[in-house]
This record gives C-alpha cells, sequence and structure tokens, in this order.
C-alpha cells in the first residue's frame, strides 16, 4: 500500500493520517497490556507510576510484589530453607493458586483433547449424518454465555455432589474447551489427503495403525494448537470457578477476581505481568505451529 | 468388450452373489455408523455435563412445586372458594395444621419466601404465623389465626395462596419483564420501584450495541491496513492484535483499572500536563463509561480477525477498475471496496454482540453501579437474593436472545468457517 508518486496532495495527507490514526489503534490495543509491566515493579503500593520512577531512580523498583506472590498467606515468611520452600508450596496463596490453575487445566485439556479430537475425525467423514445439527450443538458452550452455563452447572452439579470439588471444576472447564478443539481440528482435517489413508490401508495397515502413523503425525499441529486454546479457555476461565469453585478450587483467575474486588494490591499486577509472559509464549507456539501446518501441506507464505 | 458384458449376470453381483447396490449400501450404512460411533463420545459428555444441566435450568423457571407440596389440603380447599369474601373455617383449620407441619419440616421459611416474590410481607406474615400456630389447639381458627397477624383477614392474601398453587407457573417470566399477576388473575405491571429489568434488558443492549459499533469503528482502519500492507510487516503487526486476544481477561481488566481509576494514570497524565485541574479528575471508572472502554478493547480482536480474513480475500483490481473508469477515491472505495466487506462486517458485528450481552466479569469489575448488565443481574439472584426461578427465567430470555442470533450468524458465515487465532 506504499503512496504512489503521483498521488496528490490530499491523498498525501490522508494517507498519513490514516496511519497515524491506525498507530493510535494499536496503541489502544497493546498499551494497556504493556503498561502494567513496570507498573508491577512499583516499590510502592500504588496502581500508577511514581515521581521516582519516572525519573529510573533505581530505589523506586522493587521485586516485592513478585515476592509476595510467593509469600502471601505463608505461616511463617522468615523461616530458612527447606522449611520457607515447604511453606510456601503449601500455604501461599498465590502459590496454591497457580498448582490449582495447571493442575485444572491440565485435566480439562485432556478430557476435551482427547474427545474433540475423536468427534473432529467422525465429523469430518463425508457420511457423516446430521452433520451441521451435530456440529452446532458440539459447539455450543462456547455460544451460550458463561454466566447461563454457570448457573445451569452450579444447580446440575450441586445436585449431583459435584460443587466444589475438584472435578466438578475439570468437567466444567473441559466442556467449555471442547468446541475450540473441535473447531481447530476439523479444519485442520479440510485440508487432508484421504488417499493416505486409503493408501496406508491398501498397503496392509489395520485402521489404528493408520491412524497412529499417518493421520495423527499430519493432524497434530491441529490438536496441539485445539488444545492450547483448550487450555487457555481453562486457564483464564473465572465465571465457572465463581459458582462450582469452593475455596480448595481457587485458581488465578479466580484469586484474581477476588483481588480486584477486596485487598487491591500490586501483587495483582506482578500475576499480571507473568500472564502476560505465558500468553506471548503461547503465542509464539501457536505461531509456530501454524507455520509447520503450512510447510507440510506445502503452502508458503507469501 | 462385448463379450464380458454378455458373461455378467443381471443385475450386477460381486463375487458372492451379492447385487453391488446393496454391497454399496451396505458399505455406506457402516461408513456413516463409523462417523457417528466417532462423534458419540463427545456427545454423550456434552448431553450429561451441559446440555442436561441447562434442559434442568429451563425447567426451574417455570418450576413451582413449594406451595404445591406443602399446603396440598388448604389447596384442594380454596380451589372451591370463589375469591370474593375470606375462605371458609375449614380452609383455616387444615391453613393451620398444615403451617404447623411446615414448621415441622423446617419448609415454611420456603413457602414464605417463594410467596414473598408475589405480595410483598408474606415471608414475615409465615415466619410469624410460624411460631404461633404451635400453641393454637382448638378452633375456631379463623379468629385466632387473623388474631396472630391481620393480615389473615385480608381476601388478597388467600387469593394469592390460591394463585400460585399450580406446579408449573409463567410468573417468573412475568416478573423478568416486569410484570405481574394481580391477585384477581389479571397480568398487570409492576409497582415502579420494581421495574428494573426491561429497563435492565434494553441497557444490555444498547451497551452491546455501542460496543459493536466502536469495535467497527476501531476495526476497520486496522484490518484494512493489516490487508494491504506486505505479509511480513503486516505479520508483525498481527502480534499487535493477536498478543491481546490471549492474554487473560482479567489482566486485561485490571490494566484499565490501572489506567482509568481516578489516581491512575490516564487522570495523571492529564493533571500533569495542565488539561485539567487536580481536583476535577475525570470520573471514567465504575460507570458505564468504563464498562465500555473495556469491553471494546477486550472485544476489538473478535472483530479485526474477521474482518481481516475478508479483506485479504478482496482483490485491488476492482478498485483500480473503478478509479481508472473516473471514480475519485471515496467513490471507488464506498461504492466498490466496502460492499464487499460486509459480510466480514456481518460476522465480526454478530460475534462481537452475542458475547457482549452476555458480558459477566469486565462489568462486575469495572461497572460500578451504573454499568451492570443482565448478566450481573442473573449473579446477583443466583448468589445473593437466592430467587433463582427469576435468575432462571432471566437467563432462559437472554438464551433465547443469543441462540437467535447464532443462527443468524450460522446463515451468515456458518460455523465451519469459524476460524481461531
Amino acid at each position: 500500500m506504499a503512496l504512489p508518486t503521483y498521488a496528490s496532495p490530499l491523498e498525501r495527507v490522508w494517507y498519513y493520517t490514516f496511519r497515524g490514526i491506525c498507530g493510535l489503534i494499536f496503541l489502544f490495543l497493546i498499551m494497556p497490556i504493556l503498561i502494567i509491566m513496570p507498573l508491577s515493579f512499583n516499590v510502592e503500593p500504588y496502581f500508577s507510576f511514581t515521581e521516582g520512577m519516572l525519573s529510573l531512580d533505581p530505589d523506586a523498583y522493587s521485586l516485592r510484589w513478585y515476592r509476595d506472590i510467593l509469600e502471601n498467606g505463608m505461616a511463617n515468611p522468615a523461616a530458612m530453607g527447606g522449611e520457607w520452600w515447604s511453606d510456601m508450596w503449601n500455604n501461599a496463596q498465590w502459590v496454591r493458586a497457580i498448582r490449582n490453575s495447571f493442575y485444572i487445566g491440565f485435566f480439562a485439556t485432556l478430557i476435551s483433547t482427547v474427545l474433540g479430537t475423536i468427534a473432529a475425525l467422525g465429523l469430518s467423514r463425508p457420511n457423516m449424518p446430521y452433520r451441521n445439527l451435530i456440529m452446532g450443538i458440539l459447539i455450543s458452550p462456547m455460544i451460550v454465555p458463561l454466566i447461563i452455563s454457570a448457573a445451569a452447572m452450579y444447580f446440575f452439579y450441586s445436585s449431583a455432589g459435584l460443587a466444589q470439588t475438584d472435578l466438578g471444576v475439570i468437567l466444567a472447564h473441559a466442556v467449555l474447551g471442547t468446541p475450540f478443539v473441535v473447531i481447530t481440528v476439523t479444519a485442520t482435517l479440510v485440508g487432508f489427503d484421504h488417499s493416505l489413508t486409503r493408501a496406508a490401508a491398501s498397503m496392509g495397515a489395520s485402521p489404528p495403525r493408520t491412524f497412529f502413523k499417518v493421520i495423527l503425525p499430519l493432524i497434530t499441529p491441529g490438536v496441539i494448537s485445539g488444545a492450547l486454546f483448550a487450555f487457555i479457555t481453562s486457564f483464564d476461565e473465572v465465571v465457572a470457578v465463581l459458582f462450582l469453585g469452593g475455596l480448595e478450587q481457587r485458581t488465578i483467575p479466580r484469586q484474581m477476581w477476588s483481588g480486584i474486588r477486596e485487598q487491591i494490591s500490586p501483587t495483582i499486577l506482578a500475576v499480571a505481568t507473568l500472564l502476560v509472559l505465558i500468553s506471548i509464549a503461547l503465542l509464539t507456539v501457536l505461531e509456530l505451529l501454524r507455520r509447520r501446518n503450512e510447510r507440510i501441506r506445502g503452502m508458503t507464505p507469501q | 468388450m462385448a463379450n464380458v458384458a454378455d458373461t455378467m449376470p443381471d443385475p450386477m453381483t460381486g463375487e458372492d452373489g451379492i447385487p453391488l447396490k446393496t454391497k454399496l449400501r451396505i458399505a455406506e450404512r457402516r461408513n456413516r455408523i463409523k462417523a457417528a460411533l466417532l462423534v458419540l463420545p463427545l456427545f454423550a459428555f456434552i448431553l450429561v455435563t451441559f446440555l442436561v444441566p441447562i434442559g434442568q435450568m429451563l425447567y426451574r423457571s417455570v418450576e413451582n412445586n413449594i406451595i404445591a407440596d406443602n399446603l396440598p389440603r388448604t389447596i384442594e380447599l380454596l380451589s372451591e372458594w370463589d375469591g370474593n369474601n375470606l375462605p371458609p373455617e375449614p380452609v383455616f383449620e387444615t391453613m393451620v395444621a398444615e403451617l404447623k407441619i411446615a414448621r415441622e419440616t423446617k419448609e415454611i421459611g420456603k413457602i414464605g419466601k417463594r410467596l414473598n416474590y408475589e405480595m410483598s410481607g408474606m415471608l414475615s406474615l409465615f415466619k410469624k404465623s410460624g411460631r404461633k400456630v404451635r400453641k393454637l389447639e382448638t378452633g375456631p381458627y379463623k379468629e385466632a389465626l387473623i388474631k396472630i397477624d391481620k393480615d389473615w383477614g385480608d381476601p388478597e392474601v388467600w387469593a394469592t395462596i390460591k394463585q400460585v398453587s399450580d406446579r408449573i407457573t409463567g410468573s417468573y417470566y412475568l416478573a423478568a419483564v416486569d410484570l405481574k399477576r394481580s391477585p384477581q388473575g389479571e397480568i398487570v405491571a409492576q409497582p415502579d420501584y420494581k421495574q428494573i429489568y426491561v429497563s435492565l434488558f434494553i441497557k444490555t443492549l444498547w451497551i452491546s450495541l455501542l460496543v459493536t459499533m466502536t469495535c467497527i469503528l476501531l476495526g476497520f482502519p486496522v484490518s484494512f491496513l493489516l490487508s494491504n500492507l506486505p505479509m511480513r510487516t503486516s505479520n508483525l503487526l498481527m502480534i499487535l492484535v493477536l498478543l491481546p486476544f490471549w492474554t487473560s481477561l482479567l489482566v486485561r481488566t485490571t490494566s484499565w483499572i490501572a489506567l482509568l481509576q481516578s489516581e491512575g494514570m490516564i487522570n495523571d497524565l492529564l493533571v500533569t500536563i495542565g488539561f485539567i485541574g487536580d481536583d476535577e479528575r475525570l470520573k471514567m471508572m465504575f460507570n458505564q463509561t468504563g464498562t465500555i472502554i473495556a469491553m471494546t478493547h477486550i472485544l476489538l480482536p473478535f472483530m479485526i480477525l474477521p474482518l481481516y480474513s475478508v479483506m485479504k480475500t478482496i482483490s485491488p483490481s476492482y478498485v483500480r477498475a473503478a478509479r481508472s473508469l473516473g471514480a475519485n477515491p471515496f467513490t471507488a472505495f464506498w461504492r466498490i471496496y466496502f460492499p464487499q466487506t460486509l459480510p466480514g462486517i456481518g460476522a465480526g458485528s454478530i460475534l462481537v454482540f452475542i458475547l457482549s450481552i452476555g458480558y459477566y466479569i469486565t462489568p462486575a469489575l469495572v461497572g460500578g453501579q451504573d454499568g451492570q448488565l443482565i448478566s450481573n443481574l442473573i449473579a446477583y439472584h443466583m448468589q445473593s437474593s437466592l430467587n433463582w426461578g427469576l435468575a432462571a427465567a432471566l437467563g432462559s430470555i437472554l438464551l433465547a436472545g443469543v441462540l437467535v442470533l447464532y443462527m443468524i450468524y450460522n446463515k451468515i458465515v456458518g460455523i465451519d468457517n469459524m476460524k481461531l487465532g
């Protein structure tokens, strides 16, 4: 979209104004995420830049809020050595929340990836009956507003004795994550060359062997990105945890929720910074997968 | 070739003598069953853990067993009452008996609470009477009950009890649209101070519409730029869209609090450059403005991504042709380019709109009193007021709205074409 040499002055003005507007919109998108990073190193318990921070005074910066992630809720933060570590691992609120988030996220992702991938294999077969209807039902958890899903699951899981248990939250998160797996894996299978499976079969491979040796390696990028979507859904989910989870099931977003509502402290900013780093890592993995997928299919970016 | 055709039996059969047509049909059916079997585990999982709970919630919005279960005989007697004067003595007698039982089974609070939704004062009436009927051993019960609380002498109280005795009720839905049934059985408006839901639904739709419009306004130029830049540059700029998309909702809400609150960075900046005085800091948080800004930021990527993928497919030759035929840049854009982006705008708008009418977290954290949406009220009735029937009715109305929008989305875009990331 380079500016042609014959552009009129008006076009020139518009060209730069337009880029300026776009720059502002990009700033609107990214600034809130970047701004919290320096703030999380604030030595004062405020949510704004102090004069010391602006003049780059090293004393105005500290790691105290990162330390607080580890120490908040500990019985005896002054202890030394092994005692400190086990105290931190077992009692610190944020550490517990981080452990819960990974634990719940892992199992929810496992369930939704396995079920979602198998279902996607069926859905992308040409002779699947009632395809659109079934697809609509399978991705409905993504469409129904979270508050309704959470309320409905709260009633049901309470009567089944699953409210305030790990299993209840895991099942709820697995349901919410499956649509993403179904969509990404189905999308990967659209470009799948079915003559490969026929070739494998004609050479005598059994269906399971064909699946593990031929189909799975080819759709792995789709499966992994689906799994990442499912994981981030669980990792970021707070409404279902609010309704279904008890104190024992507090995840990172749940802890942030009560942090924002009750005792707002820059510890939240430190946690937020760590979460942004995690999402940068996820984004990188996804991008690499996308490139690998394009390379395998023989498509190169133009 | 003719020889081969002659030797083939008619109709064509395989080696085992079964006609090929039949064999094909069997094979096709087997394939269909195989495909269905693959989908079955997930289908069963979603059915049990998601669809059944949703169905149960829908049922809860019309379920009304509490009165019918606990005051069965009173209701039976009341059904013969004409509703004009006070019911006859036997009704009072059974009511006293059933109140005693309800007090034993601790259901009396629930009965009072249910009736209180229809007529205020019923909860205290039932609690008070429940405590005092214990001592009531002999009749006449009519005078005795009225002595306990003179409300028992009000025919409207009895009419209300009679009215909520059905096991299926539409009264939660009526309440959800600010209506109620009068003791005479007509549908009337709620008293003014109780009319909140219709205006809240309208406010939710209005804010969602505003957020959608802002997303179109901000998303369109960015998508246009991204789709017209060389791949390498646009991939880099895409990170600025995808990073917010992948960042936790609560992180983004937190940073908006840090930016917008009255001691926040934007106000600090404005005060420092002397744009506003220290005592006239703008109030941008804990009101509708805060909700709209934060929601726009959170939902903007959902507009940019579909719009970008549509714009990517628009060939530049159309606009070039229009220009060479003498159209000025604006006409070429408005008459030629813009109409081709409409599917993208449609897809993005419906997606943003669906997501924003069900939004809960952001309004709850940054909305204050003024920026609450319908979801927040559903959560309030779920967790604080415990009026689950009303919460379910409000939820069902919201769900119906979302499903209609979803079908439109499916018609325009098709769920198969939904792209992520």
